[in-house]
This record gives C-alpha cells, structure tokens and sequence, in this order.
C-alpha cells in the first residue's frame, strides 16, 4: 500500500516535470517563432526604435502611394481598427503585404 | 476530471492529493497560454461594421429624382488569416409620378457581396463567396458613394460587372523596387435571375502594374461568359496620380457584346490655390467624358442591363467639398447626347462613410 502511494506520487511529480519540460518546449518554440517573424499577431511589424522614423517615413510614402489611388486620405483610427479596415483594403485593392505592413506601421505609430 | 475520480472510486485522503497535482497541471498547461491570449486579444483586428449612405437629388432633362441609399458593410477578421466581409445596398428612388402628387418609388434591396477571404501567403488570397466581378477597376474600387468623385455612373459600368458566386485568386506583390504586380482570377458558377442576388455564370481574370514612383496603374481585365453565346469581354483601365499635384485620373475602356465604351475622369484638388486657403483645401473639381456604343443586342436587353438604349456621348462636371473625414457634399452636371434624345442632369447631395467598431478598439 506504502509503495503503491510513493509509485502515484513519483508518477505524478512525473506528470508534473514533464508538463513544465512540454509548457518551457512549446513557449520556446512560440516565442522564438516570433523573434524570426519580427511580426505581431496581426502582421504590423515588431521595430526597433531606430528604425521607426525610417519606416514611418516609408510607411506615409506607401499610404500615399496607394490609398490616394482610389479615396481621400482617411483619419487614422485606433490600431485594431486600423488592422481590419488594412485587411479589408489588402484584398479589396489587392496591394503588397509589404505596402500593408509600412502603411499599417504609418496609421497605427 | 474530479467527478472521474470520484466516480471511479478514489480512497479518501487520495483526492486531495492527485486533485492539487492536477490542478498544477492545469496551471501550468492552461494559465500561462491565457494570459498571453489576453495580452495578444489588445492587438487584435476586431469586427468593423463600415459603409456609406448619401442622399441625393438627380434632375435628369427636368424630372426629379431623389435617391436615399444606404450600404452597410460588415468586417469581421478571424485569426490572423480570415476576413469575412460583406456588403448590402438598401436604395430607394423616389419621384413624382406623372400626374402629380407625393414622391414615392420603390427601394432595391441587395447584396453586393458575401464573401470569405483567406489570405494564404503575401502572394496569394483566396476568396470564396459572392463578390464583386473585377472587371475594370471603378465596380470593386470607386463605386461607393463616398469614394466616387461623380455621382452618376459610368455608361459602361454595366458592362461585365453582374455579380460572381464562386471563386476567386488574387493578390499583389513587388516585381522589383519599381513595379508591383496585381492579380485577380475567378469563376462564377451561377446564374440567378433575382433582383437581389442576380448573378452570370462566367469565368475571367484582370492585371494591373503599379509603379509606385510615378503612381501610375495600368491594367486589362478580360471574362468569357458560360452561359448562352459564351462571349468574350475585354477591359483595360489606368489610375494616375502626380506626387506633385492632387490629381487624379482615373479611365477605363471595356468591350462587349452589350456594348463598347470608355471614360475618362479627372479630379484636382485646390489645396494649391493661393486664395481662400482654408476653403479650398476642401475642395475638390471634377470632370469626366465618356462614350458609350450599342452592342449587338437591341434596346430592351440594353434596358435590362441598365446600359444606354443607343450610341450616347457625356460630359460631366463636378464640385466636392470635403466638410470633414468621410463627409462632403456634392454638385455637379452633365450633358447627355444620344440618338434618343439630349438632356441636361444636375445632381445635388450628400456622401458619408462610416465606420463603428463592434469590441473595443483599443483607442486610449
């Protein structure tokens, strides 16, 4: 009976290891995938801060470039917003992820 | 979990034991993932319900016509890869009937487009539903009342434009630093005769080249019908916008058997002006020439398209003045020339978009 107890026990501390070695694994594996990516859920890129002027330059640039082809510059919106209305506009106007991106990067910083 | 063990008949004093291992389990397993979830919900797109509505009023050769119209459109994102979107057009076309009396008239009801949008790769999207026929560029990108910078529509944007149930690939990636591809290809497997959800059954596909330094878009679009004389349609379209001046223009050409045309649109805004600096900078000037040819089919069937009954020439002219973000009142008049007669049309109204958030849009 005594062995049987200390048997569940060591099974469960076994359990236990293994779930921890299996949650560090996978949030590892999350969290490295997205340093490669460098991008956040929604696909606006993760930016060093010397590098976010250049890119908002570049972002306005692609904003102009590509929303004046069709409407009026639009306000900016607060930033989940902003994601659908990109996504929207990414199918709709069939423009590059890339221009997407910078632009998404302009209308939310 | 607990219930299982009890049912299967677990010893007192074991419970508590394997019931805080496993619910150390589950903190560790379950927790953690949530709490990243909730960080990572802040980011998030959420649901958007968009659209236009305008309240206009055409005067066509001396007969009034008030048009009220409303089109809501829904956005709803789903994961990092899934857009739902869909539009309806809610319109009503109100005038005197000819002896006299109230203004009244019926008002359409219909959905533009029904779609499911899957974005594969930055190269490729697929769509699946009922959307919008890229033939040309003004059906799917200038056609809402607050994007258009005149309110009559082209003649020829009957032309191929029938809705498409079906599917569709498309997509737009840099060919180099200089050049952007676009791409849209699709087929429609219907063919519904009802007001609200009419469709043609019709396979086709459009390119178009963006070159972002000069702003200039050129493109050809192309669509095979499958159904009774399975004709072939052609289009080309251009957008050209100076990084130097607030011009815009804007073009197509399409042919068909319904008919043959083009038009030609320009409009500048006058926040170059020296004068009225504040005024003007709101100001928009319009204007645009188009043709339209009879096809080979005889008038009624061009009526049923709601194309021109025969060979029409039309010049348009316009003033919008952007009151503020998505809302600008308009002007303008045309002059219309055809075989069926000449007349006049002024157009007098209001355009406004809107965009209301359906969660918490993470404003601060």
């Amino acid at each position: 009976m005594r062995l049987s107890m200390k048997r569940r026990v060591l099974t469960a501390l076994a359990v236990v290891s293994c779930a921890i070695f299996l949650r560090s694994y996978v949030f590892a594996g999350v969290s490295s995938n997205k340093k490669d990516s460098a991008k956040d859920s929604a696909g606006a890129p993760v930016v060093q801060i010397a590098n976010a002027d250049a890119m908002r330059v570049q972002g306005e640039q692609r904003f102009r470039a590509n929303c004046s082809r069709c409407h009026a510059a639009p306000q900016k919106f607060p930033p989940r917003m902003m994601k659908t209305v990109l996504r929207h506009m990414r199918v709709r106007a069939t423009i590059t992820d890339e221009d997407m991106r910078l632009v998404l990067f302009y209308m939310t910083q | 979990m607990l219930y299982l063990w009890t049912k299967n008949g677990l010893r007192r004093g074991q419970t508590p034991v394997l019931a805080v291992l496993g619910s150390l389990v589950l903190l560790v397993l379950v927790v953690p993932p949530l709490i990243t979830a909730q960080i990572a919900d802040t980011e998030k797109p959420i649901p958007i319900l968009s659209g236009s509505a305008g309240a206009f009023t055409f005067v066509t050769g001396g007969h009034n016509v008030i048009d009220t119209q409303i089109n809501p459109v829904l956005l709803v994102p789903l994961g990092d890869h899934w857009l739902v979107e869909a539009r309806a057009e809610f319109e009503g076309q109100f005038q005197r009937p000819d002896g006299g009396g109230p203004y009244g008239g019926p008002v359409d009801k219909h959905v533009d487009y029904a779609q499911v949008d899957y974005i594969a790769n930055p190269y490729l999207t697929v769509t699946v539903g009922r959307f919008l026929t890229p033939f040309g560029i003004f059906n799917e990108r200038l056609y809402p009342v607050w994007i258009r910078a005149l309110q009559p529509d082209p003649l020829i944007l009957p032309i191929n434009t029938a809705p498409s149930d079906g599917a569709m690939l498309r997509g737009g990636f840099p060919l180099d630093a200089k050049a952007n591809l676009n791409y849209a290809f699709y087929i429609s497997a219907t063919s519904i005769e009802n007001n609200s959800v009419d469709s043609e059954r019709h396979v086709g596909g459009r390119v178009g080249f963006f070159l972002p330094g000069p702003r200039l878009e050129i493109g050809g679009s192309w669509q095979k019908a499958l159904q009774e004389d399975r004709k072939n349609a052609f289009g080309f379209h251009m957008g050209w916008q100076p990084a130097k001046t607030p011009l815009s223009m804007h073009a197509e050409v399409a042919r068909s058997y319904i008919g043959s045309g083009y038009w030609v649109e320009g409009a500048y805004r006058l926040s170059q002006a020296h004068f009225w600096q504040r005024a003007m900078r709101r100001t928009e000037v319009v204007a645009r020439v188009q043709q339209f040819y009879a096809g080979e089919i005889d008038s009624d069937e061009l009526g049923e398209y709601e194309a021109p009954s025969a060979n029409t020439r039309e010049a348009d002219f316009g003033v919008n003045y952007f009151l503020r973000d998505g809302l600008k009142g308009v002007v303008g008049y045309g002059r219309q020339f055809s075989s069926a007669g000449n007349f006049n049309q002024w157009t007098f109204g209001i355009a406004y978009r809107f965009l209301i958030p359906l969660g918490r849009s993470g404003a601060q």
